[in-house]
């Protein structure tokens, strides 16, 4: 086989086994180069795979060489090779950071194994996203999220640590429940392959397994993808963790949860029976929406902006749910589009906040006084995520955002979509906030003080990207467009 | 707990035989019950008797915790690179068939005993590792 | 189908979703962590016991080739369980580690204590 073949083993085992490797390098700027290095393989890798799905179709890869239903199978479409791009391209374009950012932010005793950790959940999550075979998925779903718990308890001040002990508590019970729906499912299949499962389903889908599985699977990833109201771990996480990592987690954790969902109810158990049986869209379309509506309004009265943001995202991965509940093709492109879009803008936002407290130590409304004159070039990465975050044109906030209030009409559901444009409008006030202090207060006094470029340059880029993507949308809607024709459409 | 003699005494002749009977289990796990996940078990325990009974000085003697990190490290990376391996012989990841282009049965039986001593290795170090860390904090303290 | 065959027959899935909930319950209601953690370990438990009682074949063996035996159990879940046995001494030796940490900064591992230090 060449290497062009090889490709999907490499994407996870390339972090997997860099992991182990940069513990032993020892000294932390080996190990940094290390870890950047093993960052950038795997996003090219992403990259190769991206085209070549869109060329060819999806590309199916036997483990050990199995054949596909016995062993474990990697499948990757135009929706896993999307997230396979954005969860490496995150890593690629935050890990350079790192070598800096964690002087200030992680507590001393854990940093030399700090990159080794990172890379362990780089792997965990593209495993997540590649795999075909539903358990894998689970072990893959929990070396993520061990390493993301360790991660976050990383941070300097004390509440990390019972932040990530919370995260760990309900991120182990959401995977629990997702290690019981797989388990009910396995009972009444006898397979653990995803498109074998979903071939053999619909004989057993009338059966109470089936439907206790699809209602554990719901729960376990809302509990993941922090739909709310399960979603009570990821404020205080995203606020103590070392803003690198909220930055990489805000961009990908619960965009892997959004994915999953997906994948479990278009892959697994199908949308007719998903969204016309179990009518699943009746959850999924009152609880993103609440959740937009909630998490916007808390993020308003938030004084840390770290919180703030946690809370912005509790409303995004509200849009993403609402989106998926809304069954039509264009709410499918939505959720797709947005997973990718909202991971952008988000790290661009944390990344933002590390730049402040690499500068500040902090990044509550206090210190964001006259920021606008003495971090120019960070507030202005503020000001340009924070637009595309209410989904001004010309971002990538307002294409998702399109296509979302595109599909709530589809549905038939007017009202929901100026539930959609009022929570925009809530966007507006906290994004506005911010502003209004780093720019129209008298700043204390103190020369211009720059963030080093080390940490900006990620934002920037960032930034950069959604207003490039916001113009040229053929990248994320035409992938998702692909994606969505793929999976099925509307039910 | 090293006040007491017996226990002192029995330990150290146990401690041999279950280091032994780890091995043995690792290396019967190809074709009965075992592997390297139950030998690794079994080998961290080894060490866990003695720490409990000599305490944490004596025992980081023996398996200083660089040694056991390096384990952790090692025994995945034989996993990892046992994959990296079948790979660069043109087979896929971990399909052990390509380890002997003559004979892909003896090809299959030599990558599950390199891939279980991975195994073996690593557990062996995490458990010996997540125990040491915490009974080092305690004597620190 | 009645009642009582209904309880009967599925006497180990019943187990298993009894301690699934005792579990659930623990770590919600609990404020101190390690009991946290032993509840968590029971709702974990739980779901093991559940694989398990799903590989169940009557009269089967355990799943050892031998020349008397006829029928095994399926042993898929065993090994499925195994890994799942793994991340939930991963998730449980992390979580202690996590205590103790915490129990250094905050002097305490009770949550309405540590809310209090919190607090100021």
């Amino acid at each position: 086989m060449g290497l062009l073949q090889q490709l999907p083993a490499l994407q996870v085992a390339v972090p997997l086994i860099g992991a182990p490797l940069c513990a032993l390098v020892g000294r932390p700027r080996l190990a940094w180069m290390f870890a950047v290095a093993v960052a950038w393989i795997t996003f090219a890798i992403s990259i190769a795979l991206l085209e070549h799905v869109l060329d060819a179709g999806p590309i199916h890869y036997t483990m050990g060489g199995w054949p596909e239903i016995l062993g474990i199978a990697y499948v990757i479409d135009p929706l896993n090779a999307l997230v396979l791009v954005l969860v490496s391209g995150m890593a690629a374009i935050i890990m350079p950071a790192t070598r800096i950012g964690i002087d200030v932010e992680v507590v001393h005793r854990a940093r030399h194994l700090f990159h080794t950790v990172a890379l362990l959940a780089l792997a965990g999550m593209l495993g997540i996203a590649i795999t075909g075979d539903i358990f894998n998925l689970y072990v893959f779903l929990e070396i993520s999220s061990l390493a993301s718990y360790a991660l976050v308890a990383m941070g300097i001040d004390r509440r990390a640590t019972r932040a990530a002990f919370h995260y760990l508590v309900q991120g182990t019970i959401g995977a629990t429940f997702i290690l019981v729906g797989i388990g009910l499912a396995y009972m009444m299949t006898g397979t653990l392959n995803m498109a074998d499962m979903a071939a053999r389903l619909p004989g057993v889908s009338h059966t109470a397994p089936i439907q206790a599985a699809l209602a554990f699977i719901l729960i376990g990833t809302a509990i993941k993808a922090a739909i709310f109201p399960a979603h009570s771990w990821m404020p205080n996480a995203y606020t103590y963790a070392p803003s690198l990592v909220s930055a990489f987690f805000g961009a990908t954790a619960t965009k892997i949860g959004a994915y999953m969902l997906l994948r479990f109810v278009y892959s697994v158990f199908g949308a007719d029976y998903a969204f016309d049986e179990m009518k699943i869209g009746w959850v999924l379309i009152p609880l993103g929406l609440a959740g937009a509506v909630a998490g916007s309004v808390v993020a308003v009265w938030q004084h840390d902006l770290r919180r703030m943001l946690a809370y912005s995202s509790v409303a995004q991965v509200g849009y993403i749910a609402a989106a998926i509940g809304f069954a039509n093709r264009d709410g499918l492109i939505a959720a797709i589009v947005h997973v990718f879009n909202h991971g952008l803008m988000k790290g661009a936002l944390f990344l933002v906040m590390a730049c402040v407290i690499h500068r500040l130590g902090k990044a509550d409304m206090e210190s964001f006084r006259g920021l606008g004159r003495r971090m120019p070039l960070t507030m202005g990465c503020f000001v340009v995520a924070g637009l595309s975050m209410i989904g001004v044109p010309a971002t990538v906030g307002f294409v998702s955002k399109w296509y979302l209030v595109s599909s709530a009409l589809d549905a038939g559901l007017w009202p929901l979509a100026l539930v959609i444009v009022a929570t925009s409008l809530i966007a507006i006030i906290y994004i506005w906030r911010v502003v209004d202090v780093a720019y129209f207060t008298k700043p204390p006094p103190g020369a211009r003080d720059e963030a080093p470029a080390m940490l900006l340059m990620p934002a920037v880029v960032l930034c950069a990207l959604c207003i490039v993507l916001g113009v040229s949308t053929d990248l994320t809607v035409g992938v998702a467009n692909t994606a969505a024709r793929l999976l099925g459409g509307a039910p | 707990m090293s006040e007491f003699i017996l226990v002192r005494v029995v330990v150290k002749i146990m401690v041999p035989f279950i280091l032994l009977f780890a091995l043995y289990v690792q290396m019967h796990g190809d074709y009965g019950p075992g592997g390297g996940f139950q030998a690794g078990v079994v080998f961290a325990t080894g060490i866990i008797v003695y720490t409990i009974v000599f305490g944490i000085r004596r025992a980081v003697e023996a398996v200083p915790m660089t040694a056991v990190m390096a384990m952790v490290c090692c025994g995945l990376i034989l996993y990892a690179g046992t994959g990296f391996a079948t790979m660069a012989l043109g087979g896929e990841y971990l399909n052990y068939s390509v380890l002997d282009s003559a004979d892909p049965v003896h090809g299959q039986h030599t990558g599950i005993i390199i891939i279980e001593l991975g195994v073996g290795i690593t557990v062996a170090g995490v458990l010996t590792a997540v125990f040491l860390v915490f009974a080092e904090r305690r004597a620190r303290r | 189908m009645n009642v009582i065959d209904f309880v009967m027959g599925h006497a180990l899935q019943w187990g298993s979703v009894a301690l699934l909930m005792i579990g659930l319950y623990i770590v919600m209601t609990r404020g101190n962590l390690i009991k946290k953690v032993a509840g968590l370990n029971v709702f974990q438990g739980a779901v093991f016991l559940f694989y398990i009682s799903i590989a169940h074949v009557r009269d089967g063996t355990a799943p050892i080739v031998h020349e008397d035996a006829v029928l095994y159990a399926n042993p898929l879940p065993h090994v499925l369980i195994l890994t799942a046995i793994v991340v939930a001494v991963a998730t449980t030796s992390l979580a202690l580690a996590l205590i103790v940490r915490i129990r250094e900064s905050y002097g305490s591992i009770e949550e309405d204590e540590m809310a209090k230090v919190d607090m100021g």
